[in-house]
């Protein structure tokens, strides 16, 4: 199935999912790396400048460059989630975040909570930076610039139809990756 | 004198390699497009189109655009013998403004990305010598995610050969999706650590396609290729019939008792873009 959404998604919505669905998104997303996920994770969700809830959750590094008024999306694909597997339970639990979306599959514990609080992890193709750049209409804010430098600052992107992001694990313990033997 | 022109010669050569893939790389992709079906075939379209994209608009096609790795080989009466470290190092550093590169440099202890592609150690640098007076210059830019699969196997030499295509095959499998796969492999046997782990690097710089010289070590270049794309890994993890685009081996003698086995894996994104800096200043991209 396609389905193109509007972001927050209820779980309703998150619901009626299944891997190998292919999803695009119009809304807010926010990237966040190992180093955001740690912040993140350390502070009370009242005190943060911005709403995760109320965005998709991007596991990305984005390639940036420094315009007049602000910043130009040069290149924004996926990094790999697997390192995010430290966090990623408890930051679903914590943040309220409903879709993930990052390359290559995470592991047991993000799966549970999927199922747990009704998220879904997707995947964007990895490498493919320059044409998940052209879908980022804006970059309205990017956080913590300074302290983590361009790859793990915290960026809130602007998209329109972002995909196609296949659905790779569902809210019902489902998973498109092959599980280690 | 010429400092300039070649430092241009060197941006030059990062930016071609970090917009444009070599021809083997792209004929390899459009054959996995060719055999690949459902959400497998959206994965490799959608890395034929940024692949297009790039190209056509002089970005990167990735946003990691990669730690700066550069193979050298200096002709021994090349008047810039001398000068080429700093060149290359500066080079780096005016196109991570201009092209522009992700910073990709962070220091281990405090975090703190050196913010311009350079820092101790970086770029990556492997010098060769011969006698001319030509310098050949190898950019391999190369992205984390797949750095990250990289293994070194101290293997016991009893295992023999089938015991060190065991070990490829089943890295390979558990590194997954995460490399970005369809995964060109290097592989370097013999050796000691270092030297393993380094020919496993130069293994990549082969182009796509092109098997090993040695009739023995081609057919077991085929073996693997056949092996890892059985095990149905798939574009991007999400199962499929192409997980590497090729295997690549390299060798060195070993020491009776070791038997070193380094894996480095490249991502699809087999960026690749060699240079030839003349003895009077000019140089050549491709």
């Amino acid at each position: 199935m396609e389905y193109h959404l509007t972001i927050p998604v209820s779980s309703e919505t998150i619901k009626k999912l299944h891997i190998g669905d292919i999803i695009y998104i119009t809304g807010n997303i926010f990237t966040a790396r190992d180093e955001a996920h740690k912040t993140l994770l350390e502070k009370e969700k009242n005190t943060l400048p911005f709403n995760p809830s109320e965005m998709a959750l991007y596991h990305c590094g984005p390639l940036m460059k420094k315009i007049k008024n602000g910043w130009q999306v040069v290149s924004a694909g996926p990094t790999t989630s697997g390192r995010m597997e430290l966090f990623e339970d408890k930051f679903i639990e914590k943040f309220g975040v409903n879709i993930i979306i990052g390359k290559g599959g995470m592991g047991e514990r993000t799966m549970k909570a999927l199922q747990k609080y009704s998220a879904v992890y997707t995947t964007y193709t990895g490498g493919a930076g320059a044409l998940a750049a052209e879908l980022i209409e804006e970059t309205p804010m990017v956080y913590w610039l300074e302290e983590f430098g361009m790859p793990e600052a915290v960026w809130i992107f602007k998209v329109k139809d972002f995909g196609p992001l296949i659905v790779a694990m569902d809210a019902y313990g489902k998973s498109l990756y092959r599980q280690p033997e | 004198m010429n400092k300039t022109r070649i430092e241009t010669g060197i941006i030059t050569l990062i930016k071609k390699a970090e917009t444009e893939l070599p021809k083997d790389v792209i004929t390899a992709l459009k054959h996995a497009y060719e055999v690949e079906e459902g959400i497998a075939k959206i994965q490799i379209e959608t890395i034929l189109k940024t692949v297009e994209l790039a190209k056509k608009s002089g970005r990167p096609m990735c946003q990691d655009t990669g730690t700066q790795t550069f193979f050298v080989r200096v002709g021994n009466d090349s008047p810039f013998i001398t000068t080429i470290k700093k060149l290359i190092i500066d080079g780096v550093k005016q196109a991570t403004l201009e092209i522009p590169l992700r910073p990709n440099t962070v220091d281990p202890f405090t975090g703190k990305n050196h913010g311009d592609n350079t820092g101790d150690g970086i770029p990556s640098i492997t010098w060769d010598i011969y006698e001319g007076n030509e310098i050949q210059i190898t950019a391999l830019p190369k992205g984390g995610g797949s750095e990250n699969m990289s293994k070194l196997g101290m293997l016991k030499p009893g295992v023999g050969i089938e015991g060190v295509k065991k070990f490829v095959v089943d890295e390979m499998i558990k590194a997954g999706g995460n490399p970005c796969p369809p995964t060109v492999v290097g592989i370097g046997i013999g050796g000691g650590a270092d030297v393993s782990m380094k020919l496993a690097k130069t293994a990549l710089l082969r182009p796509i396609g092109k098997r090993h010289q040695e009739q023995i070590i081609a057919d077991i270049e085929r073996e693997l290729i056949e092996r890892i794309n059985k095990s149905g890994i798939g574009p991007m993890g999400l199962g499929g019939k192409t997980t590497v685009l090729d295997v690549h081996i390299e060798k060195a003698h070993r020491h009776p008792a070791s038997l070193p086995v380094g894996i480095a894996v490249q991502c699809w994104a087999d960026r690749r873009s060699t240079m030839v800096i003349h003895a009077d200043g000019t140089w050549e991209v491709q």
